[in-house]
């Protein structure tokens, strides 16, 4: 048995240590709204929080992440003084209509949130630099660095 | 053949059908309104006499929600909130109240009306096909709630106003739609509408926001890949190395034996895997011991490959296009013949192939991110022995596509179904694609070898000789009567067979290269490679001349065309011709495609012997901008798109086995890399365009001649040999 907390719940689960979280989020708790992408953590699309951490679900396996925090697109807070960066780039996001095909858009949002809980005031060097795991192929990185700024403004 | 292609004969009568609602408190329109710009003759409409699907347009709730029911595929082209604009601006409605659903798959309803009796999304055509169409459902769905306000006020019909969805008389009297929409479903369905004077435009020409913004940003929006069913199994697939092998004989003993892992069934493509998640079916299929059959496959590698299209380019081929005489235009010439390269291209869409098929008593359900639909259905209904109108798909919105999900021969739904055919029980069968099966799966780009002759005197391009070796798209689909004409593929030759450049001698022929590796449009298709060789050799002609490169293209230009304009719009707006530091360079391109133009300046630098593309400016002119923002979002995604294909990729095969697998030796184009972009939208009145193809184009070139600005060298082929300026 493998327990893991997810978005604040406790789940018991019969699966193996070495399956990918990715595949025990989207498979067994329905969680889709993580992606997946490439499997190989080249793209981003997978990304959830582990304990406050970008992390790509699609290589950690679930054994080693029993009695951590894990966060998905699901969870994340959406009142309370948890939720202010949270909701700062969602609505920098739907402001200047970033997504495209949106497929990848629930990882570049988890990642900008671990960016700016680190670093509330990235330049455009440092988004580059925190961004570069998070592949969009619809090639909307324009709208992600403006929409960051955006975010950052906003939670200023 | 897949689809039996018949005459598209667009009818002049306009018939609007008038469907039966679900519900008392649904309105529902249905029209057919078919304005198809092939019009051959007058007829009769090809719509059926009467149409009952509750599903058509247009669904109006008592809550005042409006619900325009999409025809096109939603792939992030923006197509859902463009289309819902049209049937908004002419219905008034209130746009925080509107939405949208993927129309069923009925192409008596549904069809794009440039591509006939079919259902489909491509070619850059959803909005430029449905332009009239969706502002006639908004109109006509008005004029009925006026005339149902009017009985029932008793007032004139043309006293009454509609703003924001809500309908009033100077009377005092209002109503919301949701008032009055039983009313309103039992009025006659208008045979003729007016269309709003431009000048009364609210919502078109205006930046309304997305529709598919916050399901995208919250992880709720529903694509193919997130759809669950009850005892829904996961199937992938062993497909051969190499394109053209099939299965020899097959051990299955240890995959069965993985945990998780259901079933093994043996399919036209290869050996499926079904288990009860992903990750199973994944392990499974990596113990399968399978002996795999290359005797009709391609077992040669790239080198090979372009040494038989070298070799072809230097035989005459096919005419495609032949003014004047190019040979005695050349005569005397020192130009040196130049080629340039284009390797196979993945689409790479981030959501991998895949679709979820349940078989049904007569048929099946599908869950796909469909493009297609009209040959999805159909093939999937050739596999298991019914007709497409038992196949019922449920469109949804998809990761992406780039051109691979319109397929003619509907590769994964027709595999999808012969798996879920091959199983004994009637588990819904999700098709999962894993990254490696999509880059190594084939359906690219195809690779091609231009040969271009070119040379100018006193200014002018004096002969121009193109020879083009590649592998025909269309070909064996149901396309072919309409694009291939005396064995040669439209596709192949677009962008250079028809270009508006005025050259007085000039001639192009095209070599139909044989393979197994399997080819399919990609952004822009034919475009993705020939503005590059055409755009690149205006340049390089330009120099020769001694001219500036913008003021010759525009001397081979109508004046006052729309493709002078674009070019002369995104010379302006970049400061053409401007002071730039050592190193860098600016570069100038233009391409007319997909009914659109796009003029584009790229600046680039050169950092220690790496190229740096700093900034791209775009000026676009696809007629009326129906939503200038979403045209922005297009133009700047053709180009984080397009970039990886200038810098690095390339699908090669080694023995017939393809070389890349992943986003790490197939890496699309990441942040750090993105140029800043401007774009800058032509005022037009003429009827839109396409815009999700043709930003792409001029990309490659115009950094290409950015390059030999900042170093004096010219990057032919694609991806730039970066080796070179190392």
């Amino acid at each position: 048995m493998i327990t893991l907390n997810i978005n604040g719940k406790t789940h018991e689960l019969d699966v193996e240590p070495e399956m990918p979280l990715l595949w025990v989020l989207r498979d067994r708790l329905e969680l889709t709204g993580t992606k997946f992408g490439c499997g190989v953590a080249q793209c981003g699309a997978c990304t959830v929080h582990i304990d406050g951490e970008a992390h790509r679900s699609c290589s950690t396996m679930v054994g080693d992440v029993q009695d951590r925090e894990i966060v998905t697109i699901e969870g994340l807070p959406k009142d309370g003084p948890d939720s202010k960066v949270a909701l700062a780039v969602q609505a920098a996001w739907q402001k200047l209509d970033v997504v495209q095909c949106g497929y990848c858009q629930s990882g570049q949002i988890m990642s900008a949130i671990n960016l700016l809980t680190d670093n509330p005031t990235p330049t455009d060097d440092d988004i580059n630099a925190s961004m570069e795991g998070n592949i969009c192929r619809c090639g909307t990185y324009v709208r992600i660095r403006h929409a960051i700024h955006e975010a950052a403004k906003d939670l200023a | 053949m897949l689809i039996q292609k018949s005459q598209t004969i667009a009818p002049s009568r306009r018939s609007f059908l008038k469907g039966a609602a679900l519900s008392t408190s649904v309105f529902v329109l249905g029209s057919f309104v078919p304005l198809g710009r092939f019009a051959a003759a007058e007829g009769e409409a090809a719509a059926p006499a009467a149409v009952f699907d509750p599903n058509m347009f247009l669904r109006i709730g008592s809550d005042d929600s409006v619900v325009v029911l999409c025809k096109h595929l939603e792939m992030g082209q923006g197509v859902s909130t463009g289309l819902a604009t049209l049937v908004a601006e002419e219905l008034d409605a209130d746009w925080s109240k509107v939405g949208f659903d993927f129309a069923p798959n009925n192409p008596k309803v549904y069809n794009n009306l440039f591509f006939g009796p079919y259902i489909g999304t491509g070619g850059s055509t959803s909005m430029a096909n449905s332009w009239t169409q969706m502002r006639q459902v908004g109109a006509a769905a008005r004029s009925m709630f006026v005339a149902a306000a009017a009985k029932q006020w008793n007032v004139p019909a043309s006293e009454i106003t509609v703003l924001n969805g809500v309908l009033a008389h100077a009377s005092g009297k209002s109503a919301r739609f949701g008032e009055l929409v039983e009313v309103a479903m039992q009025e006659a369905v208008p045979t003729a509408v007016a269309l709003k004077d431009p000048k009364d435009w609210k919502y078109i020409g205006q930046q309304l926001p997305r529709l598919d913004s916050k399901g995208k940003t919250t992880g709720t929006a529903v694509f193919a890949i997130d759809i669950r069913r009850p005892g829904m199994l996961t199937a992938v697939v062993a497909r051969p190395p190499q394109f053209g092998g099939s299965v020899g004989s097959f051990d299955d003993g240890a995959a069965r034996k993985v945990p998780g892992v259901v079933e093994v069934v043996e399919v036209p493509s290869g050996v499926a895997v079904l288990a009860k998640d992903s990750w199973a079916a994944m392990r499974g299929r990596e113990a399968l011991k399978i002996s795999w059959k290359a005797d009709k496959a391609e077992t040669r590698s790239t080198d090979a490959i372009v040494a038989e299209y070298r070799d072809l380019a230097k035989t005459p081929g096919l005419p495609a296009a032949k003014k004047g005489d190019a040979a005695a235009g050349l005569a005397g010439s020192d130009s040196a013949e130049a080629e340039f390269l284009f390797p196979y291209l993945a689409h790479a869409p981030m959501e991998p192939m895949n679709c979820v098929i349940e078989l049904t008593a007569d048929g099946a359900e599908i869950w796909a991110g469909s493009q297609f639909q009209s040959i999805d259905d159909y093939a999937v209904s050739q596999v298991l022995g019914t007709t497409p109108d038992k196949i019922k798909i449920h469109t949804l919105l998809s990761g992406g596509s780039f051109g691979r999900r319109a397929n003619a021969s509907a590769d994964w739904v027709v595999e999808a179904a012969q798996i879920a055919k091959a199983m004994k029980t009637k588990a819904p069968v999700h098709l999962l694609w894993t990254r490696e099966d999509d880059i190594k799966g084939g359906f690219y780009r195809p690779m091609a070898l231009h040969r271009v002759k070119a040379d100018v005197k006193d200014g002018r391009v004096s002969g121009w000789q193109h020879t083009i070796v590649s592998k025909s798209i269309i070909t064996g689909t149901p396309f072919e009567p309409m694009m291939v004409k005396e064995g040669v593929d439209a596709t192949t030759v677009e962008g250079v067979a028809d270009t508006p450049y005025a050259i007085e001698n000039f001639s192009v022929e095209v070599h139909n290269v044989k393979t197994a590796v399997p080819v399919l449009w990609w952004r822009s298709v034919g475009h993705s490679h020939t503005a590059h060789v055409m755009e690149t050799t205006m340049d390089e002609l330009a120099h020769k001349a001694g001219a500036d490169p913008l003021a010759f293209r525009l001397a081979h230009l109508k004046d006052g065309s729309r493709e002078a304009g674009v070019l002369k719009l995104a010379a302006e707006k970049a400061g053409w011709g401007k002071e730039m530091p050592k190193g860098s360079g600016q570069g100038i391109a233009f391409h007319h495609s997909f009914g659109s133009y796009v003029g584009m300046v790229s600046e680039v630098s050169m950092v220690d012997g790496t190229l740096k593309v700093d900034k791209v400016i775009a000026a676009v002119d696809c007629g009326i901008a129906i939503n200038p923002d979403v045209i922005r979002a297009q133009v700047e995604g053709a180009i984080g798109f397009a970039l990886s294909a200038v810098l690095r990729n390339r699908v090669t095969l080694a023995e017939g086995v393809v070389e890349q697998s992943n986003f790490d030796d197939y890496e699309p184009t990441r942040i750090k890399e993105m140029p800043a972009v401007e774009v800058h939208i032509v005022k037009s009145a003429e009827a839109p365009t396409g815009i999700g193809e043709p930003g792409l184009p001029p990309l490659a070139p115009s950094i290409g001649n950015a390059v030999f600005s900042a170093t004096g060298k010219r990057m032919r082929s694609l991806p730039f040999d970066l080796g070179a300026l190392a």
